[in-house]
């Protein structure tokens, strides 16, 4: 084990891991992927998000099916409406039905969670893998680039990079994910780390095995857990960032709409009393970011060796 | 313990080396020349030409980079292109400023959140618990400005009894002058950072609860009181220390918005307006000043949480 930077994070510790394999723990018995979802099951908060989360799903997804608004055209004879017969929710400034509104903002503020927490995941976990496997110099120049990035906040990288290019969709995705992938990496090169010296990498390089192959079919799979913990907190992550852009004028133009801009639209009438331009998109998100890091929280308590041994 | 001391310091210098390169090569790639932003949209081509070189900004990049560097060792951080100001001045005005706003709240936050850590930790799986659990997240979850406005909403014009927004000034005293304006930026951002800490606090406590030390003070008969302040309260906070350095960027990441919303004349806002008008004098040296200001504190929370836990012994391998 390398002893040289202190081990701070719970499931990172390997001698705990080992300890308790060796105690003939369900670690040894059971696979991860049932480890997490039967822990996921048990967890009463755990439960709640995820129910939370396949309710906002349905309604951005299959609310538009059996509610059927006009998002398209701008009517201004039905501006600003408060809420009542027609409308549940009013109208916004362009006369949008504010409740079909949020099913189609929702369906790109998660759409744009999920695409940002693939990106992030897809190439944090290689990085990290990488650099936690080949070791040495390498390792040591890969992990100062994360450093040198996670030593500035990401606001101001944001600020700055929003600045570069035109925010469409994919750019903003782009952007999200570029500045998201560094918390992962970290996580799975310390997995690696502890991993890499186990005896099935040994016996995978003793067969022939490259690196690639090694990283790809031995080390991801095994930190399989961390990665899924930091996915759903990516999710939330990036709903909440893009939101901020849109706060600061940087979000993506309108027509498009997502419950980020929704919202600071909203705030700017949110003074002269029309309250269902903020609360209801502020009150989707919070909860959406709020199920994700609930599910995410309990996946990485289960994880927790320690934690679950009590 | 020297050897470790001598990597991390060389790890730090090769990231503030890394925060001036990847800074520099950004703010050099922003679109719409300095020049335009400064000049305005009327500025002839002539005082373009002029303007450019007289700002350097005619050499090829490595020179500039280069530059710069040599001007950040003498402590010059460039003249802002719209204050007319050199930037170190803007800056050094600013931190102390800034210092009224991030000392509080970071103190009050963690006064709030380390002892909530341990009782929900203590609790754990109770109704208390996941009460806090279930607010902390919802804290959390609040997209910054959404927090800040909604306190404005309620405490500035619904209840009208705190002001929304700080005195125009620049100095530390011209800020004090109306305290009642502070509070609603410090409850901002207090009340931001709860949400994590206790978090951390939380998990941290659980592992110190498991170990054996614990079960040998209860073992003795000591009372709960004194098992949690004494023994888990001490251990438990080392790894905080840990935590705090790495929060920086995202506390000054949480006072860019706050100040933007509450007009406070800290970093925060004169890197927000800087941004907005590309004035990359101001853009680079604030965010130098800030980048250089976390690798320093995440060296010495490493450094002073090797010398706090006996137990983190830095073998050379």
């Amino acid at each position: 084990m390398p002893a040289s930077e202190p081990v701070l994070g719970t499931a990172e510790n390997p001698e705990i891991t080992d300890a308790d394999t060796a105690d003939g723990g369900e670690v040894a018995t059971i696979g991860s992927g049932r480890l997490i979802l039967s822990s996921l099951v048990r967890n009463r908060l755990a439960l709640v998000g995820l129910g939370i989360v396949v309710v906002i799903v349905l309604f951005c997804y299959l609310g538009p099916v059996f509610y059927h608004t006009n998002q398209v055209k701008v009517q201004l004879n039905l501006e600003e409406l408060p809420p009542g017969s027609g409308h549940p929710l009013g109208t916004d400034a362009s006369g949008y039905d504010v409740l079909g509104r949020l099913m189609l903002g929702g369906q790109s503020s998660l759409e744009l969670g999920f695409a940002v927490a693939i990106a992030t995941t897809v190439f944090g976990t290689l990085y990290g893998a990488f650099a936690g496997f080949v070791g040495g110099v390498v390792d040591g120049l890969m992990m100062r680039v994360i450093d040198t990035f996670l030593a500035l906040p990401t606001i101001v990288l944001l600020l700055i990079l929003v600045n570069l290019v035109t925010p469409t969709l994919w750019m903003i995705i782009l952007l999200l994910a570029a500045l998201s992938w560094l918390g992962v990496a970290r996580l799975v090169r310390g997995e690696v780390l502890s991993l890499r010296t186990r005896e099935f990498v040994e016996a995978s390089k003793v067969m022939g095995g490259t690196n690639w192959r090694i990283i790809i079919r031995h080390l991801v799979p095994n930190c399989i857990g961390v990665i899924i913990v930091s996915a759903t907190f990516t999710i939330a992550d990036a709903i909440l960032m893009l939101s901020t852009l849109s706060f600061l004028g940087l979000g993506l133009p309108p027509p498009h709409a997502d419950w980020g801009s929704m919202m600071s639209d909203g705030l700017n009438y949110l003074y002269d009393g029309y309250w269902w331009l903020v609360y209801p998109p502020a009150i989707i998100l919070i909860t959406t970011v709020v199920a994700f890091n609930m599910i995410g929280d309990a996946i990485h308590d289960s994880l927790d060796t320690r934690v679950r041994s009590r | 313990m020297t050897t470790y001391l001598l990597r991390r310091v060389g790890q730090a210098i090769a990231v503030v080396i890394g925060v001036m390169v990847l800074t520099f090569i950004m703010i050099h790639m922003v679109p719409g020349s300095a020049a335009r932003a400064t000049l305005g949209l009327k500025a002839t081509p002539g005082r373009i030409a002029i303007f450019n070189s007289v700002n350097g900004l005619n050499e090829p990049l490595i020179e500039q980079f280069f530059t710069y560097v040599k001007q950040v060792m003498h402590g010059n951080l460039g003249t802002s292109y719209s204050l007319q100001q050199p930037v170190s001045t803007l800056i050094t005005q600013r931190l102390p400023i800034d210092l009224v706003l991030l000392g509080p709240s970071t103190v009050l936050s963690l006064l709030i959140a380390l002892p909530l850590g341990i009782y929900q930790a203590a609790r754990r799986n109770s109704i208390g618990d996941n009460t806090v659990t279930v607010v902390a997240f919802i804290l959390y979850a609040m997209p910054d400005f959404f927090f800040a406005m909604l306190l404005i909403a309620i405490f500035s014009v619904q209840l009208n009894l705190l002001p929304s927004d700080v005195p125009e000034a620049s100095s530390v005293a011209g800020i004090l002058s109306d305290p009642k304006a502070l509070v609603l930026p410090i409850l901002t951002l207090t009340l931001l950072s709860i949400a994590g800490f206790s978090r951390y606090m939380r998990s941290s406590a659980i592992d110190a609860l498991a170990q054996d030390y614990i079960r040998v003070a209860k073992a003795k008969g000591l009372s709960e009181r004194l098992v949690l302040f004494r023994h888990v309260a001490r251990n438990s906070m080392l790894p905080i220390i840990t935590i705090l350095g790495l929060a920086a960027p995202g506390i000054v990441a949480g006072a860019v918005i706050a100040e933007e919303i509450f007009n406070y004349p800290g970093m925060g806002l004169l890197f927000f307006k800087a941004a907005t008008s590309q004035d990359f004098p101001v853009m680079l040296g604030s965010t130098l000043v800030v980048g250089v200001a976390t690798v320093l504190g995440n060296l010495v929370a490493d450094i002073a949480y090797s010398l706090l836990d006996p137990r983190i012994r830095y073998a050379s391998e």
